[in-house]
C-alpha cells in the first residue's frame, strides 16, 4: 500500500516539476523548439528559460531572477510562419512550436561617469553625457523591442526636450535587459540614458522630504536615546506586554 | 486527453469559483476578518512548515553543534569542500585589496560604496559576485523599505513591531541599529535620486505592511528594490570601484584566526584565482533555491547558501538557523509562475485571501508566518482551496478588490509589475482575482554579528539576508532592503576604520579545511556532499540520465 502523504509532503509532491526540474513522465503536452538551430521537443506549458533546462542545459549566463526583474534573460527569436523577430524575457515567455531562439547573454554598453551632484537640472545634461540621443530618428525600433512594453522612444523624445518627470515616469518600469540598445539604429543606449534621467529627476525634480530631515535631527539631537535604552534592556515578558498594548494607527 | 479551454487566462471550470468571488466581492467590502490573537496564531503556526513535523535536524559539527536547522541547509554545512588545499596555488595572490565584498546586491554594493566615502581607494576595494553584478533578491525585493519618519510614527514604534514580529528572538543591538539608522539611508537614497512614490501634497507615500503598527512603508511603484538597487549601482560605477562578475567565491583563506581572502572560480572558463584582502564583507545573500521543504521560491537563481557554508567552515558562529519564511502570497497558478512573489503591499491597498466559498479567511495583514500558515490551513485542513490542473492547491488573492476600494486604474499605476506578469499570461488581475500558495522567501536567521555587522572572526564582517539577529525568528515586510542598506552601509564605514587603523595582510592559508574535514569524518557523517553549490539543478531528468563527462 502506498504510505500516505502529510502536509508537507503533499505540497512537496505537487511542486516537484518547479523544484527539482520536469520528469517526462508528467508531461502530457509537447511542442518543439529551435534552440540555435537545434531541435528539441520540450513540455508545452514551459517558459523559453525552463525549456533551455529541461533540454540539458545548465545556464550560468542569460538568466538571473527568473521572475521577470533583472533582465538577465533576453532572447530573440521567431516564429514558424512569421517574419517578425520578437525580443522577450526567456523566463516570461511561453514556448511555442516551431519556435526558433537564442539568447542574448550581454550588451556591450559603455556608460557615461558623472556626479549627479555636480550636475545641472537642464537638458544639456543629456547632450553632455550622452550625444549620441540627438541622433534619435524616432523609427521606434526600441519601443517595439522592450520586453517591459516601455514606450522607449517616447521617454527618449522627452529626454532631447529636457522633459525629466515625462522620461522618469515611462522609463520607470526599466529592468536594463539592453534590447533597445541593441536594436537602435542610431546606436544610442536608452538604459543608460534613462538612468541619468531618472537620477537628475529623483535628486531635484522632486519635493525636499520635510519630515524626514526633522527625523534626522531629532536622532542627532539623541531624542530617542532614552526610549532605546529602555526597549533594548526589557525582559521578553516586558517586551511582550508593550508589544500587545500597542495602539494601530487608523488607516 | 482534450486541450483545457481558457477564458481570461484561467481554465474553463475554474470560472464558476471566479464567480463566486465576484459575487461576494461587495459583501466582503466592509468587512475585514479580526486579527488573531496570541492564542490564535500559535493555533494557526501549527500548519507552518517551521512548525509542522519533519523538516529539520539538528546540527552535528562545528560551533553551532546541537542547533537545529532546515535539513537542506544542515546537509551543506555538513559537506566536504569543492577543492583540497594541495591544488590551489596560494603563493601569490591575483588580487590584492584592503577590502573584498562578496555578493553584489544591495548590500554588497552599499558597502563598496561607504568604504569608498570613508577613505578606502577605488582600486583597493573588490565587489565580486557569482553572476551579474546585481543579480539578486535585492532587485526583486517589491514591497517597500521600512523607515519611521513620519510625526505619528517613531523609532520606539518600529522597533517593538520588529521585535514582536520576530517573536522576541532578534537581538536587541541589531535592531537598534537598524531603526536609528533607517532615516539616514532614506535621505542617502533622496540624495543619490531614488524615485519614491510621493502623496500630492511631496510626503513619501507610506503604507502598512503585516505587522505594522504605523504606516511606514516606502515604496518605488511595486519596482522598490529594482530602483533602490541601479540607482546605488549608477553610483558604484560613478566611482569606478572594480569588481568581477561570474566568479563566485568557493573557499575563504585564513591565517588560521582571521579571515585574509578567498579562492574565487571563473565559472565560465573553470580556472581559479586568488584574492588577498584585509577585511572580508560577505553579503551572499540567502537560501531560497534550496528549495526547503520543497517548497517553490521567490528568490533569485543564485541563492543557495553559499555565504552562510564558507563563513562556518571559517568558524563563524549561526544563530536563529530554525526558521525560514514563507511569503503568504506567491503565485499558484499558471504553472509558469508558481512561486513568484506577489507582493504584501497587495493586501496594504485592500486585496483579501478569499477561500473557494468566497469567504474571507483571515485577517490580510497578520505577520507574515502567521499569514503564510493561516492558507495552508484554509487549502489543506478545512479542504476549502482550488486545485490548479497541475495538482497545487491555492486560495483567492481578490485583486479587483483594490480597484473597488481605490479606483478604477489604481492596479496598473501601482502595481505595474504585477500587472505585466498577469497580463503576460492573458489574465487581467483588475478583474480577476489570483490564485495564491505561500512560498519559500527568506532566510530569517544568519551569521551573528555586533552592531557593526562584524562576526565573532576577526577580518570577516556580514551583511543583509545572511546576516541573523536583526529579524529574530520572522522577519516583517519592508525591513529587509532595509538591513541591506543599513548594514551594508555600517560594515562599510566598520571595515574602512579597520583598514586605516594599519592593520596588515595576514598569510594566505587553507588551514580550516583539513580541520573542517577531520571534524566530518569525527562525527561519524557518511556523505559525498561537496559545498558550496553555487547554482541549482533544473536540467530535465531525462536529459540528465543520459549526460556522459568526457571533456
Amino acid at each position: 500500500m502506498k504510505k500516505e502523504l502529510n502536509i508537507m509532503e503533499r505540497i512537496a509532491e505537487a511542486s516537484k516539476a518547479i523544484t527539482t526540474g520536469v520528469d517526462k513522465k508528467d508531461v502530457e503536452h509537447w511542442v518543439e523548439v529551435h534552440i540555435m538551430g537545434k531541435a528539441y521537443k520540450v513540455p508545452a506549458d514551459l517558459t523559453i528559460l525552463t525549456a533551455i533546462e529541461y533540454a540539458g542545459y545548465r545556464f550560468v549566463r542569460s538568466c538571473g531572477c527568473r521572475q521577470g526583474h533583472c533582465g538577465a534573460c533576453a532572447t530573440i527569436y521567431r516564429i514558424k510562419g512569421d517574419y517578425k523577430l520578437q525580443c522577450n524575457l526567456a523566463c516570461q515567455t511561453r514556448v511555442e512550436d516551431g519556435m526558433e531562439l537564442v539568447q542574448i547573454p550581454f550588451t556591450p554598453a559603455p556608460r557615461a561617469f558623472y556626479d549627479i551632484l555636480k550636475e545641472d537640472y537642464v537638458v544639456n545634461v543629456f547632450f553632455k553625457f550622452y550625444p549620441e540621443v540627438a541622433r534619435c530618428v524616432s523609427c521606434n525600433t526600441c519601443t517595439k523591442a522592450c520586453p517591459q512594453d516601455l514606450e522607449v522612444m517616447d521617454y527618449i523624445q522627452a529626454a532631447i526636450r529636457g522633459d525629466f518627470e515625462s522620461m522618469a515616469d515611462k522609463s520607470f518600469d526599466c529592468i536594463q535587459c539592453g534590447m533597445c540598445a541593441i536594436r537602435c539604429p542610431a546606436e544610442i543606449i536608452q538604459y543608460h540614458v534613462a538612468q541619468l534621467g531618472r537620477r537628475m529627476y529623483g535628486h531635484y525634480g522632486e519635493f525636499e522630504p520635510e519630515h524626514l530631515k526633522k527625523r534626522i535631527e531629532e536622532i542627532n539631537e539623541g531624542k530617542f536615546e532614552k526610549d532605546l535604552d529602555e526597549l533594548t534592556s526589557l525582559s521578553r515578558k516586558e517586551l511582550e506586554k508593550l508589544y500587545a498594548e500597542r495602539i494601530r494607527e487608523k488607516e | 486527453m482534450a486541450e483545457i479551454k481558457y477564458i481570461g487566462g484561467y481554465p474553463e471550470h475554474f470560472r464558476k469559483y471566479i464567480d463566486i468571488v465576484s459575487r461576494t466581492r461587495m459583501k466582503r467590502k466592509d468587512y475585514t476578518p479580526p486579527a488573531m490573537n496570541k492564542e490564535e496564531q500559535q493555533e494557526a503556526l501549527k500548519n507552518h512548515p517551521d512548525y509542522a513535523p519533519g523538516g529539520k535536524r539538528k546540527i552535528s559539527i562545528g560551533q553551532n553543534k546541537g542547533d537545529i536547522a532546515p535539513i537542506e541547509v544542515a546537509d551543506l554545512l555538513e559537506a566536504y569542500p569543492v577543492i583540497t588545499p594541495d591544488e590551489i596555488d596560494l603563493k601569490k595572490a591575483d588580487y590584492s585589496v584592503d577590502l573584498m565584498v562578496i555578493g553584489g546586491g544591495l548590500a554588497g554594493t552599499t558597502a563598496c560604496i561607504w568604504a569608498n566615502k570613508k577613505g578606502i581607494d577605488k582600486n583597493k576595494i573588490l565587489l565580486v559576485n557569482k553572476l551579474r553584478h546585481g543579480d539578486a533578491n535585492s532587485i526583486m525585493a517589491e514591497g517597500g523599505t521600512q523607515v519611521a519618519d513620519r510625526k505619528e510614527d517613531s523609532l520606539r514604534a518600529h522597533y517593538l513591531d520588529i521585535m514582536g514580529g520576530g517573536h522576541f528572538a532578534n537581538k536587541p543591538d541589531v535592531v537598534r541599529a537598524l531603526v536609528s539608522d533607517a532615516p539616514l539611508i532614506m535621505e542617502w537614497l533622496h540624495e543619490l535620486g531614488v524615485i519614491f512614490d510621493r502623496e500630492e501634497n511631496g510626503d513619501f507615500a507610506e503604507k502598512f505592511a503585516g505587522g505594522l503598527s504605523r504606516k511606514r512603508l516606502h515604496y518605488c511603484r511595486d519596482y522598490t528594490g529594482l530602483e533602490e538597487f541601479r540607482v546605488i549601482r549608477d553610483d558604484f560605477r560613478n566611482r569606478q570601484i572594480s569588481y568581477i562578475e561570474h566568479s563566485p567565491v568557493i573557499e575563504l583563506l585564513t591565517d588560521g584566526e582571521k579571515v585574509t581572502g578567498a579562492v574565487l572560480y571563473n565559472l565560465e572558463t573553470g580556472e581559479y584565482s586568488i584574492v588577498e584582502a584585509k577585511t572580508t564583507i560577505m553579503a551572499t545573500g540567502g537560501f531560497g533555491r534550496l528549495h526547503i521543504r520543497g517548497f517553490p521560491t521567490t528568490n533569485h537563481y543564485g541563492a543557495t547558501a553559499d555565504g552562510i557554508i564558507l563563513s562556518y567552515r571559517v568558524g563563524a558562529k549561526l544563530r536563529d538557523t530554525d526558521t525560514v519564511q514563507y511569503h503568504p502570497t506567491g503565485a499558484a497558478y499558471p504553472v509558469q509562475i508558481v512561486g513568484y512573489l506577489l507582493t504584501e503591499k497587495l493586501r496594504s491597498a485592500g486585496a483579501q485571501p478569499v477561500n473557494k466559498d468566497g469567504e474571507a479567511f483571515v485577517y490580510p495583514l497578520e505577520p507574515r508566518d502567521v499569514e503564510a500558515s493561516a492558507i495552508i490551513r484554509e487549502c489543506y485542513v478545512e479542504n476549502k482551496s482550488i486545485t490548479t490542473p497541475t495538482g497545487l492547491r491555492g486560495v483567492w488573492l481578490d485583486t479587483p478588490m483594490i480597484e473597488v476600494k481605490n479606483g478604477e486604474g489604481y492596479i496598473k499605476k501601482n502595481f505595474p509589475g504585477m500587472n505585466r506578469l498577469y497580463e503576460r499570461n492573458n489574465i487581467d488581475m483588475a478583474k480577476d482575482p489570483v490564485l495564491i500558495f505561500p512560498t519559500l522567501h527568506y532566510q530569517n536567521g544568519g551569521v551573528e554579528t555586533d552592531p557593526w555587522g562584524h562576526t565573532n572572526i576577526d577580518g570577516l564582517w556580514v551583511a543583509g539576508e545572511i546576516m541573523g539577529g536583526v529579524h529574530g525568528k520572522n522577519r516583517l515586510m519592508g525591513n529587509s532592503t532595509l538591513d541591506t542598506m543599513v548594514f551594508g552601509r555600517r560594515t562599510g564605514i566598520s571595515t574602512a576604520e579597520y583598514i586605516k587603523s594599519g592593520k596588515k595582510q595576514g598569510k594566505l592559508t587553507l588551514e580550516h579545511l583539513p580541520k573542517y574535514i577531520k571534524m566530518i569524518k569525527e562525527a561519524g557523517i557518511k556523505t559525498n556532499r561537496k559545498a558550496p553549490i553555487l547554482l541549482p539543478e533544473y536540467r530535465g531528468k531525462a536529459a540528465l540520465a543520459r549526460m556522459i563527462d568526457i571533456f
